[in-house]
């Protein structure tokens, strides 16, 4: 279907005069830069048809590559993308209305319709594209699809490798998506002020998802989950930069992107040159990324304090990293804040987990016995994951109870799925013996 | 555009209920439908006889097979359906979540699809 095309790979000769060479490079760059804006905008000319939008907005960059190394680049690049983009669309709109006998006023009309490509609009393009790629009436895998396709420009084949799927079943989803989008009218819209904060949830959900799948798994190409990782703080900028009209959702996208630079900056210390995990207290801390931390830490009393209603779930996560970001060695981590930030997070987001952590950092706070007794009140809920039996483990290692310490262990070994997990719960059961 | 709003009920609850419980039910059913008629998106709807009175139809290479009971043997079976007039999906789900069966049932939303040969529907 021709989605996939790369910017470079339209068949035009490479091998030609230098200047031309250089030419084509520039146009590629602009294209790359601006193709998301131009999509956004040629998605709402073609009434939500993705399919079409991005066929022309592949044409416009090809008429780019013929005229403009003869007329020379125009000065508003993007806005000349955009129209011809908008005209090629209106065209083929019309071929489909004579070619079916169907008058489609409807379509028509909004194709008709003016293209404002300013900055407003195209603003205003692009959360529509947020908001109809994550929408509620998707499977959320198809959200991430449909998302890193749209917004992120990665190819299907890219997020194929990245999620572990075979090509094949990543390009069904993503049509699958696109016709649900089309056939059953998922509307090309912000959503209105009552739906905003759920539906920006699920956006937040999206970007968090995409960010966790590049920084937590082990398994796949590690050049690809790197990059699913900057995408999402990418993406995570755009919601930040987009959403400054409603305090509390410009507060919690502001948590987000915090939370994950503050991750994102650990990356390089927290596993060895062996693939081997590397826990946060043991992490050499000048391996941390300085300028990231120095890029979000200033994010977090703004998301913490910016909603008017009290801080949302990634603004209390962003806060706790950041504690862990200034702590100058694991020893001087501030943990009775931590705890009592993961208390006001249990409140907001109660899940097991959350629960989990908090207990971990009491224990910190007041002492592994303090913690343990917090950790076996979850045992029904939580007798299935590994890192509850890991955590137990350590407790109890830390108390003198090695025995069962050591039966902790095991059972946190039949649970783990990934390898290098494995192997540091292997090397913890092995130094109880000595 | 026009969306059937196909409401899925466990028959079994709603035999259940007191008889003012049903009669409560119908009231709220019978509210909802006055206000989606005054606000012009009611296109048509009914409820359907429960599921004992379900035949199945199937022509395989020729040959009819009739079978008792509902196409899909669930605990939710199609017990009703509106016809109604959106603008677009988020419409239609916001009209689908007024159905009182949706607080006990599930909604299934389900866009038409406009086959013009097939002339005016009204």
């Amino acid at each position: 279907m021709g989605l996939d095309r790369g910017p470079s790979d339209l068949g035009h000769s490479r091998d030609g005069p230098q200047e031309l060479v250089q030419a084509v490079a520039a146009i590629e760059a602009v294209f790359r830069a601006e193709r998301a804006r131009v999509l956004a905008t040629t998605i709402r000319v073609t009434n939500g048809d993705f399919d079409l939008a991005e066929e022309v907005v592949q044409d416009s960059f090809a008429a780019a590559l013929d005229r403009w190394p003869v007329e020379g680049t125009p000065d508003e690049p993007r806005a000349w993308l955009t129209s011809v983009a908008r005209n090629k669309a209106i065209d083929a709109i019309r071929r489909r209305v004579k070619l079916r006998a169907i008058v489609d006023a409807e379509k028509i009309i909004s194709a008709e319709s003016s293209v404002d490509a300013g900055e407003a609009a195209v603003q205003d393009d692009r959360l529509r594209l947020i908001y109809t790629c994550c929408h509620p009436a998707l499977a959320r895998e198809a959200q991430v699809a449909l998302t890193l396709r749209t917004l992120g420009g990665l190819t299907t084949d890219e997020i194929a490798r990245a999620f572990l799927a075979s090509p094949t079943t990543m390009a069904q989803r993503i049509v699958r998506a696109k016709s649900k989008i089309r056939d059953a009218r998922i509307p090309y819209e912000v959503p209105e002020a009552s739906e905003l904060p759920e539906r920006t949830d699920a956006a937040m959900a999206v970007i968090y998802l995409v960010f966790n799948e590049g920084y937590a798994a082990t398994a796949g190409d590690s050049w690809t989950r790197r990059d699913l990782s900057r995408e999402a703080i990418r993406l995570g900028r755009l919601l930040v930069e987009l959403t400054p009209a409603n305090r509390a959702i410009h507060a919690e996208a502001e948590g987000l992107l915090a939370l994950m630079l503050l991750h994102d900056s650990r990356r390089d210390a927290r596993s060895d040159d062996r693939g081997d995990v590397i826990l946060l207290e043991d992490q050499e801390r000048s391996r941390w990324d300085a300028a990231q931390i120095a890029e979000a830490l200033p994010l977090v009393p703004l998301a913490l304090t910016g909603s008017g209603s009290g801080p949302g779930p990634y603004a209390l996560q962003a806060a706790i990293a950041a504690l862990h970001a200034q702590a100058p060695r694991s020893v001087d981590t501030d943990w009775p804040q931590i705890a009592t930030l993961f208390t006001e997070l249990l409140r907001r987001a109660p899940t097991s987990i959350v629960a989990l952590n908090r207990a971990v950092a009491f224990a910190m706070w007041r002492g592994p016995d303090v913690g343990l007794a917090m950790i076996d009140e979850l045992a029904e809920q939580l007798h299935d994951f590994h890192l509850f039996h890991a955590a137990r483990a350590d407790l109890l290692r830390r108390l003198g109870r090695i025995d069962d310490a050591a039966s902790a262990y095991r059972a946190a070994l039949t649970l783990v799925g990934n390898e290098p997990e494995r192997r540091f719960l292997q090397r913890r059961l092995d130094s109880l013996a000595s | 555009m026009q969306y059937l709003l196909m409401i899925y009920d466990d028959e079994k609850v709603l035999g259940s209920k007191t008889p003012e419980d049903r009669a409560k039910v119908s009231a709220e059913y019978l509210k909802y439908t006055q206000e989606i008629k005054a606000s012009g998106h009611f296109l048509g709807g009914d409820a359907l006889q429960g599921s004992h009175t379900a035949t199945t139809v199937r022509v395989r290479d020729g040959k009819q097979t009739t079978t008792d009971g509902p196409f899909a043997e669930t605990r939710e079976v199609l017990g009703g359906y509106y016809l109604v007039e959106a603008a677009n999906l988020d419409e239609a789900i916001k009209l689908a979540a007024r159905i009182p069966s949706s607080r006990w049932g599930s909604i299934e939303v389900r866009p038409i699809w406009a086959i013009p040969e097939m002339g005016p529907k009204s």
